[in-house]
């Protein structure tokens, strides 16, 4: 198929940035978005401009590297990641828009490329537990209900690509905070520093500048791992829980 | 700061305040709605005027009218600080952006819908409470006994055409903000239940529709009448 391609395009974080138009041929539906990708970026290799930046890594839908906002919605219209996307979801004559991820919480750092490492931060503030390293513990060493596992899995499936923060209006991050403070608060590894880790995730989360709440739902609708608004209450009950309760004054 | 301000500050702790502040004002609605329902009376007013009495003279009523008049207050204030400091989130928009296939038009635009509510408020209040409170109202004698005629005041305000619409459609807006603001003021304080949530959505939206019915009807039927 033949598209047109609207794509931002960006030198580094200081510059304005804009859209630029390409034409691309001879895609096949069969393609993934990111391939699609690569093909315009050989043609602008071989012309000799420089290639549209972008994030990919496991191209498995496992890692949450690649991102992109495509047609108005975060990883485009399908639910799921940008690399699980193919181009059968276009069609011939298809004009494409491409933009990166808008949030203050994730500079731009070159074209569709956007720094997402306020959501390590948030992790190194108490995403964590604290265990003691030595030989490998036996496997069910620790009773855990099968619901509890289920739910904490869930929870754990976040992949970290920031979906979520795109598509919020707020570019909130508290469906991806609300996900690793869950997987944690469920299981019985997680209880030594629930309180703290509730307090400090949240006072991170703040600092790095992402937005409020409004539970509108588009995180969870847009999620391509489908986490539940049910994380971000229950954040809420272990953050409003922890803060009357904790030590911290 | 304390944890009690660093809290307050907090994103989840102003969300608190919108959450708590919020469902007072729909327990006030509640009681406004049904207090208001004597209007439909037909008694010429005198249940109405010995509510409206009673509204502004029992000490206990006085307590709750404090917590109201907070209540708006830090529902307002708060939702300044949250609307600007979410702007700030997200300086730069999308060029394209499809938000309609994510989320509820409501919950999208919840500050705008709670200006409109704000700006009919004043007019409202202006137009009975301060009357009520300060203005010049006339006297009736039920049994000896001397009350203001809000009633006359409110069955006057409402021969007018434009303010019998203006109650309508600001109704209207004050729907859709409790369509979405019912259910989430729940979520934000946490109570989030497979069990209770889908009965609390079910109730959130009967209650965003019939209570600004009910409202909206109180002008049009005092207008009605007063044509006869
Ligand atoms: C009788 C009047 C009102 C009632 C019953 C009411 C009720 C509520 C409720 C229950 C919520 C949900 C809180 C949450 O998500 O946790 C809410 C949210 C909100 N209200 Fe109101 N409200 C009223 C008037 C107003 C006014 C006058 C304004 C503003 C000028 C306003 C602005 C907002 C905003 C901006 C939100 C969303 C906050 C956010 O981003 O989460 N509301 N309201
Ligand atoms: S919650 Fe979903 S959208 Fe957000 S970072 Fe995790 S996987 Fe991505
Ligand atoms: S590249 Fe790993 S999830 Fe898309």
């Amino acid at each position: 198929m033949d598209l047109t391609l609207k794509i931002w395009r960006q030198k580094n974080r200081a510059d304005k940035g804009g859209f630029k138009e390409y034409k691309i041929g001879g895609i096949s539906a069969d393609m993934s978005f990111l391939e699609m990708l690569d093909v315009l970026n050989e043609d602008l290799s071989e012309k000799g401009e420089d290639p549209v930046h972008f994030d990919h890594d496991c191209r498995e839908g496992i890692c949450g590297m690649c991102s992109l906002h495509i047609n108005g919605k975060p990883h485009g219209p399908q639910q799921t990641t940008t690399c699980q996307l193919h181009m059968r979801s276009f069609k011939d004559g298809d004009t494409i828009s491409i933009e990166p991820w808008r949030a203050s919480a994730f500079p731009i750092l070159k074209d569709l490329v956007v720094d997402r490492s306020a959501f390590d931060r948030i992790i190194q503030a108490g995403g964590y537990v604290s265990v003691n390293t030595g030989g490998v513990p036996d496997a069910n060493e620790i009773p855990i209900p099968k619901v509890m596992a289920d739910e904490a899995f869930d929870a754990a499936t976040c992949i970290g690509c920031g979906a979520c923060v795109a598509a919020c209006k707020n570019a909130s991050a508290m469906l991806f905070t609300s996900a690793k403070i869950s997987q944690l608060a469920m299981l019985p590894q997680g209880q030594v520093e629930r309180k703290d880790r509730a307090e400090k995730m949240v006072a991170q989360m703040d600092a790095e500048g992402f937005g409020a709440c409004t539970n509108t739902g588009a995180c969870s609708a847009e999620c391509p791992k489908g986490i539940s608004l049910t994380n971000i209450a229950r954040m809420n009950r272990e953050y409003f829980s922890a803060v009357v309760s904790s030590n911290n004054v | 700061m304390s944890w009690v301000t660093k809290t307050l500050n907090s994103t989840l702790g102003r969300k608190l305040v919108m959450a708590l502040t919020g469902l007072f004002l729909i327990l006030f609605l509640t009681g406004h709605v049904s207090g208001n329902l004597l209007l439909f009376k037909g008694d010429g007013g005198r249940a109405f005027n010995e509510y409206a009495k009673f509204m502004t003279t029992n000490p206990a009523i006085l307590i709750l009218s404090y917590l109201t008049y907070i209540s708006i207050l830090g529902h307002v204030v708060y939702s300044i600080l949250l609307t600007s400091y979410n702007k700030k989130a997200r300086p730069i928009n999308y060029a394209v952006n499809r938000p309609e296939t994510n989320s509820s038009w409501s919950s999208r635009n919840m500050g705008i819908l709670g200006t409109i509510i704000l700006v009919f408020l004043v007019v409202h209040l202006q137009g009975f409470w301060a009357k009520m409170h300060w203005g010049d109202i006339p006297y009736v004698t039920y049994d000896g006994q001397e009350y203001k005629d809000l009633y006359s005041v409110v069955v006057f305000a409402f021969r007018q055409e434009w303010l019998v619409a203006l109650y309508v459609i600001a109704m209207g807006f004050l729907a859709f903000h409790l369509s979405h603001g019912f259910a989430s003021a729940f979520q934000t304080l946490g109570l989030n239940h497979r069990k209770y949530s889908p009965a609390i959505e079910m109730i959130g939206k009967i209650y965003a529709i019939g209570v600004p019915i009910i409202f909206a009807s109180m002008p049009v039927y005092l207008y009605f009448t007063s044509l006869k």
